[in-house]
């Protein structure tokens, strides 16, 4: 464990024994830097503790909390997987891993940290001072450099030809991933706002932006505070700074990327709750623009900064910005011209008219005690090639019409008793599934604790069939992680293996895993990789807030220490065959909320991944499996000669026919895909 | 993603020395920019520079003492539900109540001890007292010494009664606190304090409507 981490813990623990407010609290230096106060304030502390001795208020808040039992009925996770032990560290944590090989980490750029990783640098003490933070010889050395670290947390990605994008809280930073084991840092673009939330087309760049502190000119000093008041203005609560700032920007900010290396903000797209999240949709049938959907989730800002706004319940302010979304247009001639073109009250009751139409009292639940209205969208995948999108809006997942990407329509809500908070979606490539996910706690709590229900924080896999959803089965990472790892369900994407339905997801703290959900009934993980908590002693935020798949790699965005690039490697839960399958398919751009159809080559490598699926689920006998990739085999040792090429013909009529007689519809498929390859297939 | 029930500080410790991963290599260094407004120019940066945040708010500091006070008067209700009341439901949604402010409260000290400020507004030593001497005043929304002993008083269906009309009152109070919040002049522009104080204003709205409609059914329930 790191010496400067101990020393913090070291000061928690007098802290308590001093125990009252924080005058007191760190009135001692920790022993290691000797103190430079006057000696009457520490004979001050000496004395307290006797007096404060017993008193329950003056816990450590540092300290973290055990997790409550669990319900009658209800299961944890895994105790004994070799994940749940982990050693602590930043740079030096253990890690475990399973089918998947971490090939580099690429730590956060210094531009992105506040001050410097050195607490005795000078810089530290000025950057402080600079916040406007008390007094700062108060504040233990180790404490100074971790008052803001979520303001530079990492978030989202987005993927373009060789480029990644990776959003910040404190802007956004573009890689070189040409050649991603050796991975490298193009441009770090500083733009503060939160979360930073990343998508990409073509020359354009889009941010999310929804904190206080972000400014039009992407400055970072935000907006000054109030100055300290005079004892009249005290009396009367008088304001002298107005709250409301011309010059802030909540909203989606759109850069030109033509220089990689020198990004243009080009517009900036204000909103009444800024954007959390958005999504890109490309609407097939229109060449000109694309569309934004705006997923506000915090405070409505004044009238007086952004015209229009109110954050009146809806019966008081039919035109309130609660109970919807925005949709942004972006003329691509002129993207400098992009505005909101409508604000579609997807919440809407179709019978009433209501505006709050939609409650977490839906479908699945039988329990009428949580009448949350559902007021927001967190995150809305787009599927445009089967005209729908699935929606996680706090308290329902929703369904959309986005055939008009314009006007979308609800077309269906569930909801589920075990979910606290929908958080976001992806669907299967063949649209007859979606994964949603639970951001149980917010993302900042240990909830894969031993104790904490595996029904709860978990991803829910749907059916989908004639615009409805049909609940199937959770899936949570297995093992038990620490209370000290902050961990819930969190961004995924789909994996390109054909044949089967994959998703590589990131479980914060709790690392990557790769889950099969192609029976919906019984998802099963079949790969890894964890590191162990930041800290034993106490929680520090961090972990994988994004694991995606692109082009071959899995690449993970990790809040606190950087990016991370793994390879998936074979095991008896995937072969090579089906990861060279999956190397195969080349996107080239990916925003994981736009969602893609996967299309497959009519390759022989595709057909030897359908082969290996075959055999593992016994589905072809021994003799025929063994007689197709003898064919296979053949015909590639020839270079794809004409008469081996005519045997590989020759095997596809009987693989159709088994196809008619096979006992899971997924093999079915697979043999009628593998069939319609060898009837035509290339090297 | 961040809504911040329970909340961690995030103390990514950016003070390890050890730089043991990748470093740059290649050709050329990467940019470092900042973009200006919409149609402006961006500029280059120094290789050197590192981050920076707007000033700390007096009202966030304020807002974080005041709703450590808030809370602790939720908790305090939530207490007397044991002795006071078999209504189940009451007592799942006063167990729900008290676990979460109960961990709001831990983050706010937190937030308070992190940052050197006291996590009372209080003299040192004089809890009933502001730094200046005079009485602490009531964070908005918190029921009156005369509401709670008259809490304190009454069992049964009264209590229920009188539980749920002080919980919306208290924490309609909270949501005026983060409209405040966000209504002062440079607030609420610190990552983990904005991500708090939307969350408890999420949280809350969903209490107080559950708390109405338990109140509604309580009362057409007693027409009958």
């Amino acid at each position: 464990m790191n010496r400067l981490l101990r020393i913090a813990l070291q000061v928690m623990c007098i802290a308590s024994l001093l125990g009252g407010g924080a005058i007191r609290l760190f009135a001692q230096e920790p022993a290691q830097a000797p103190a430079k106060q006057d000696a009457s304030k520490q004979d001050a502390a000496k004395q307290e503790p006797s007096k404060k001795e017993g008193d329950e208020d003056d816990e450590n808040p540092f300290a973290p909390q055990p997790a409550p039992a669990l319900p009658p009925g209800m299961t944890g996770s895994d105790v004994n997987d070799p994940r749940y032990k982990l050693a602590p560290g930043l740079y030096d944590a253990g890690e475990s891993m399973m089918g998947i090989k971490h090939l580099i980490l690429v730590k956060k750029p210094d531009a992105f940290e506040l001050g410097t990783s050195d607490p005795d640098n000078p810089k530290v003490l000025k950057t402080i001072g600079l916040l406007g933070i008390g007094n700062v010889a108060k504040i233990p050395k180790p404490m100074q450099l971790v008052i803001a670290q979520l303001a530079f947390s990492n978030s989202d990605l987005a993927f373009q030809g060789d480029h990644l994008f990776q959003g910040n809280f404190y802007g956004i930073n573009i890689f070189d991933i040409s050649n991603p084991a050796k991975t490298t840092l193009l441009t770090s673009m500083v733009c503060p706002g939160g979360q930073g939330d990343v998508s990409v087309y073509k020359n354009l760049m889009f941010m999310s932006v929804e904190m206080p502190n972000a400014r039009l000119d992407c400055g970072t000093e935000g907006f000054p505070p109030e100055p300290p008041p005079t004892p009249e203005e005290m009396k009367e609560h008088k304001h002298r700074l107005p709250a409301a700032q011309k010059d802030r920007f909540r909203g989606v900010r759109i850069f030109d990327i033509s220089d990689i290396r020198n990004p243009r903000q080009v517009a900036a797209v204000q909103t009444c709750r800024g954007s959390h999240t958005h999504t890109l949709v490309v609407d097939p049938n229109d060449k000109n623009n694309v569309y934004i959907y705006v997923s506000g989730t915090s405070f409505v800002r004044q009238p007086e900064e952004l015209e229009g706004c109110s954050g009146e319940k809806p019966d008081k302010d039919p035109n309130t910005a609660l109970f919807r979304i925005d949709v942004i247009q972006v003329p691509l001639a002129a993207p400098q011209d992009a505005k909101v073109v409508s604000r579609p009250r997807v919440f809407m009751d179709a019978r009433t008219g209501a505006i709050n139409g939609l409650s977490n009292g839906g479908s699945h639940d039988k329990n009428e005690q949580k009448p949350r209205d559902t007021d927001q969208c967190h995150d809305i995948t787009v599927y445009s090639a089967i005209g729908l999108a699935a929606g996680a809006c706090s308290g329902n997942g929703i369904l959309l019409d986005i055939k008009d990407p314009v006007h979308p329509k609800r077309v269906d809500a569930v909801n589920d008793p075990n979910y606290s908070y929908w958080h976001s979606a992806s669907f299967s490539n063949d649209g007859t599934k979606v994964v949603f996910t639970d951001e149980w706690g917010g993302g900042l709590g240990a909830r894969c604790r031993p104790n904490d229900s595996n029904k709860w924080g978990a991803d829910a896999i749907f059916r989908l069939k004639d615009d409805k959803l049909t609940f199937a089965n959770y899936y949570k990472l297995p093992a038990a992680q620490s209370d000290t790892e902050n961990c819930v369900a969190h961004n995924g994407s789909l994996v390109p293996v054909p044949g089967r339905d994959i998703e590589v997801q990131a479980w914060y703290q709790g690392g990557v895993s790769v889950m099969d959900f192609t029976d919906p009934d019984h998802p099963k993980e079949i790969a890894y990789f964890d590191r162990g908590p930041i800290d034993s002693k106490m929680l520090i935020l961090g972990g994988d807030w994004s694991a995606y798949w692109y082009n071959g790699y899995i690449y993970g965005s990790e809040i606190a220490r950087g990016l991370d690039v793994f390879e998936l490697t074979p095991t008896e839960n995937l072969t090579q065959n089906e990861i060279d399958a999956a190397k195969s398919v080349h996107v080239s751009e990916e925003n994981v909320q736009n969602q893609q159809k996967i299309v497959w080559p009519s390759t022989l490598v595709v057909a030897k991944a359908y082969i290996d699926q075959l055999e593992r689920s016994q589905a072809l006998s021994a003799s025929q499996i063994a007689s197709l990739r003898k064919a296979i085999g053949a015909a590639e040792k020839s270079h794809m000669a004409a008469n081996k090429v005519k045997k590989l013909k020759s095997t596809a009529p009987s693989i159709e026919k088994s196809a008619a007689s096979a006992k899971t519809p997924a093999d079915a498929s697979r043999m009628h895909s593998l069939a319609e390859i060898l009837k035509n297939p290339s090297a | 993603m961040f809504s911040a029930s329970v909340f961690f500080l995030s103390f990514v410790a950016s003070f390890f020395p050890l730089r043991a991963i990748a470093q740059q290599k290649g050709a050329s260094a990467p940019a470092v920019v900042q973009p200006g407004a919409p149609g402006q120019p961006t500029k280059t940066l120094p290789a050197s520079t590192t981050g920076t945040l707007p000033p700390l708010s007096r009202a966030d500091v304020e807002f974080m003492q005041g709703m450590i006070m808030h809370h602790a008067q939720a908790v305090e209700m939530t207490a007397l539900i044991p002795s006071h009341t078999n209504n189940k439901d009451l007592q799942e949604l006063g167990a729900r109540i008290s676990s979460s402010q109960s961990d709001e409260i831990r983050f706010m000290k937190r937030w308070l001890a992190a940052r050197g400020q006291p996590i009372s507004m209080a003299m040192p030593g004089m809890p009933d007292m502001d730094m200046s001497g005079k009485p602490m005043p009531l964070m908005p929304g918190m029921l009156t010494p005369e509401q709670m002993e008259a809490l304190r008083k009454v069992k049964g269906a009264e209590f229920d009664r009188l539980f749920l009309t002080g919980m919306i009152q208290h924490h309609g109070g909270a949501l005026t606190m983060v409209k405040d919040l966000f209504n002062s002049a440079g607030a609420g522009q610190d990552a983990e304090i904005f991500n708090f104080a939307t969350d408890a204003d999420n949280t809350q709205r969903a209490e107080i409507r559950i708390m109405q409609n338990m109140l509604e059914k309580k009362s057409s329930e007693e027409k009958q």
